[in-house]
């Protein structure tokens, strides 16, 4: 029996092939219980190669895969965003009752996940503001002073780029998804309540039955499919815009290019994504 | 209720801010960890800096100190919404929330410091004990020996070091578990209410001064109750150091104060309708006055007048007592004012305390009697008291 010194070895592990073969040990006249007495004693030097060579290889599989993959483009992630156009709402609270219904919002007034303020600037003295149910069954009449001017404004989890509820939850139940909207765990939260303090929005509360933080998820499951939030899809005047920052298609490119724009308490540095256009420094 | 409430409501609150999410347990918690850490430290002022005059209460104020960091974690497990995944802060902890480090923190000062050092303490003791007393009692000694049950010489001067050693790492451990309390509220930069600097500085010194005056409280209790005479010596030493911590502590307070004040931000008019419409008893009257300057210039009659004794031991058991109301209503004020306005500066709320209930008055007042109870006990199983020894050298006869 010939046997060529490459065929010496298991298929796919060059190296004890090749280093047999530089020993050259092998006897062409070899039998076939020799020939298992030489395997025999290679398997510990084998294994041990075969053990030093298999994270090499996988490393190499790693940092290979990416560049094989290279052409085909990453699918590109949405950043959610809204805006608000001060100027556009009439403060009607259709926003307020859809989000209580589609999110099952605790009825209660002192449960909300987006609400309407009233301003009434009066030409001197105190700004007054008021919100009665979340603006859901309107307003009373305007208090009788002098009036400088009045306008609505919507309020809801600004799903900050750097949310200070996000760092304050002890567990984690709170997060960011890597579309940028702010969720909670339901699942996870202790209700600490720690972030319903370190939010500056008031755009938290303690569900009364689940004992979780719970806020507005700008409708997540609606926008995930390509549907919009609720509180946008009612508005009549198209007050609330919303859209994907990454995207310049996206309507609400238009209303952040053509509008002065602010965010809420800017100076905390918490980054929010709900955007208000022409909107009077009152807001806060 | 709602409509009374709402009626008491001024200008404009959130929707969300009707409800106070913080209520009296959550005063209990700072106010039961400052007693820990003010207990601690008092210890370590006789056992590090060797102030000797303190060894009657050097004991007492380990045990107080247990007997209060075994409740701290009562009223803040009671307060969660899910108490049985408070696990999870261990467990799956988010590093970058202030509030998940508790546990570790907690866990390090209970487990590693305090009851190491009282170990330590009482070994020779116990050891003692296990050997001499009758009954079941005996079996509990034996297992608190742990098994080491060497009373040689080398061993108890091996005790005495290691105490000293645990008592150094205890210091900054204890300053680090209020420190950190503080910086809880410190750093919530929402509310400008609680977003100080000095915050946690201002929850260290005042827990160095509800603590010692804690101790000082139970010392003098324990000691009538005992029919034993109070070491005046101790005690006025004890006066002493709480007079100096509450000059530190009204300092500060009056700095942060004084700082909103000249600084004047946004906040500045809700923070002073505040304090004029809702904090003024808690803050002014109770805080400031009743629990600062009165046991201010109670101190220094009790410590430097020429008073009898008799009168001494009176000034100093109501300053003590005037400490705790005003160190239980500056948590009050942290704690129920942060939250006492609303978040857009145009509004104040309005909190009334429940009865019943786990955030009710009677819960609180019964977590704050259980570490009087477990002192109790503690005091049974591991007698702390020193009559008709002189110092630390007769008890413990290897040091």
């Amino acid at each position: 029996m010939s046997l060529d010194h490459e065929d010496v070895g298991c298929p796919g592990d060059p190296a004890p092939a090749d280093a047999a073969g530089r020993e050259g040990a092998i006897a062409p006249e070899m039998d076939r219980r020799q020939f298992f007495d030489l395997c025999k004693q290679a398997l510990p030097a084998s294994l041990t190669l075969l053990a030093a060579g298999l994270p090499i290889k996988l490393a190499n599989a790693e940092t290979s895969a990416p560049a094989a993959n290279a052409a085909a483009p990453e699918p590109r992630l949405a950043s959610y965003a809204m805006a608000i156009d001060i100027e556009k709402c009439i403060g009607c609270g259709r926003c307020a009752a859809a989000c209580k219904a589609e999110n099952k919002v605790p009825d209660s007034p002192h449960y909300v996940r987006t609400w309407v303020e009233r301003y009434v600037v009066p030409k001197e003295g105190e700004t007054m503001v008021d919100s009665p149910n979340a603006g859901i069954d309107g307003f009373p009449d305007l208090p009788a002073v002098d009036t400088l001017k009045t306008f609505f404004a919507p309020k809801l989890c600004n799903h900050c780029a750097n949310p200070p509820c996000v760092q304050v939850c002890p567990v984690g139940a709170t997060f960011q998804t890597r579309d940028g909207v702010v969720l909670v765990d339901e699942d996870y939260c202790v209700g600490c309540r720690y972030c319903i303090q370190a939010c500056p929005y008031g755009a938290r509360y303690l569900h009364p039955e689940k004992q979780v933080a719970d806020k507005c998820t700008f409708c997540y499951h609606r926008i995930t499919k390509g549907l919009l939030p609720a509180c946008v899809e009612v508005c009549p005047t198209q007050a609330r815009v919303f859209g994907d920052l990454n995207s310049r298609s996206s309507p609400i490119q238009r209303v952040l290019r053509f509008n002065p724009i602010m965010s809420l308490k800017a100076e905390l540095n918490t980054r929010p994504k709900v955007f208000y256009a022409n909107a009077d420094q009152e807001i806060r | 209720m709602e409509n009374g409430m709402l009626e008491q409501f001024t200008g404009f609150i959130y929707p969300n801010e009707y409800f106070l999410q913080w209520e009296l347990l959550i005063v209990l918690y700072p106010y039961i960890t400052g007693l820990v850490a003010g207990a601690f430290i008092l210890a370590s002022l006789e056992r590090v800096f060797q102030v000797k005059v303190l060894w009657p209460v050097y004991r007492l104020a380990l045990l107080s100190a247990l007997a209060f960091m075994i409740v701290a974690p009562l009223p803040l497990l009671s307060h969660l919404g899910h108490p049985e995944r408070s696990l999870e802060m261990f467990l799956t902890p988010h590093t970058t929330s202030a509030m998940a480090m508790f546990g570790f923190v907690y866990a390090w000062y209970l487990a590693v410091i305090l009851l190491l050092e009282v170990w330590f303490d009482y070994r020779r003791e116990i050891v003692v004990w296990s050997q001499e007393t009758k009954g079941p009692l005996r079996y509990l000694y034996k297992l608190l020996t742990l098994g080491a049950t060497d009373i040689s010489e080398a061993a108890l001067k091996f005790d005495d070091r290691a105490g000293r050693v645990i008592t150094i790492l205890g210091i900054p451990s204890a300053f680090l578990l209020h420190g950190y309390v503080g910086f809880i509220f410190g750093s919530v930069k929402a509310n400008p209410w609680w977003s100080s600097v000095l915050m946690p500085v201002v929850f260290l010194f005042s827990a160095i001064v509800s603590g010692m005056a804690m101790v000082m409280l139970i010392y003098m209790v324990t000691s009538w109750v005992r029919w034993k005479p109070i070491d005046m010596a101790c005690l006025n030493k004890l006066g002493e150091f709480v007079l100096y911590a509450l000059i530190v502590d009204f300092a500060l307070e009056f700095l942060d104060f004084l700082h909103r004040l000249y600084e004047a931000e946004e906040s500045i008019h809700i923070l002073s309708q505040l304090i004029t419409d809702r904090l003024f008893i808690s803050l002014v009257v109770l805080q400031v006055l009743m629990g600062g300057l009165v046991p201010m210039i109670g101190l220094v009659a009790a410590r430097f007048g020429r008073l009898p004794d008799e009168m001494r031991r009176m000034i100093y058991f109501l300053v003590a007592l005037l400490i705790q109301v005003g160190i239980f209503s500056m948590r009050w004020n942290v704690v129920v004012g942060g939250q006492m306005f609303s978040k857009s500066l145009r509004g104040l709320t309005v909190y009334k305390v429940h009865l019943f209930g786990l955030e009710g008055l009677f819960f609180t007042m019964g977590l704050l009697l259980l570490p009087v109870v477990i002192l109790y006990v503690l005091m049974k199983l591991l007698p702390p008291w020193i009559d008709g020894h002189a110092g630390r050298e007769l008890p413990a006869p290897s040091h």
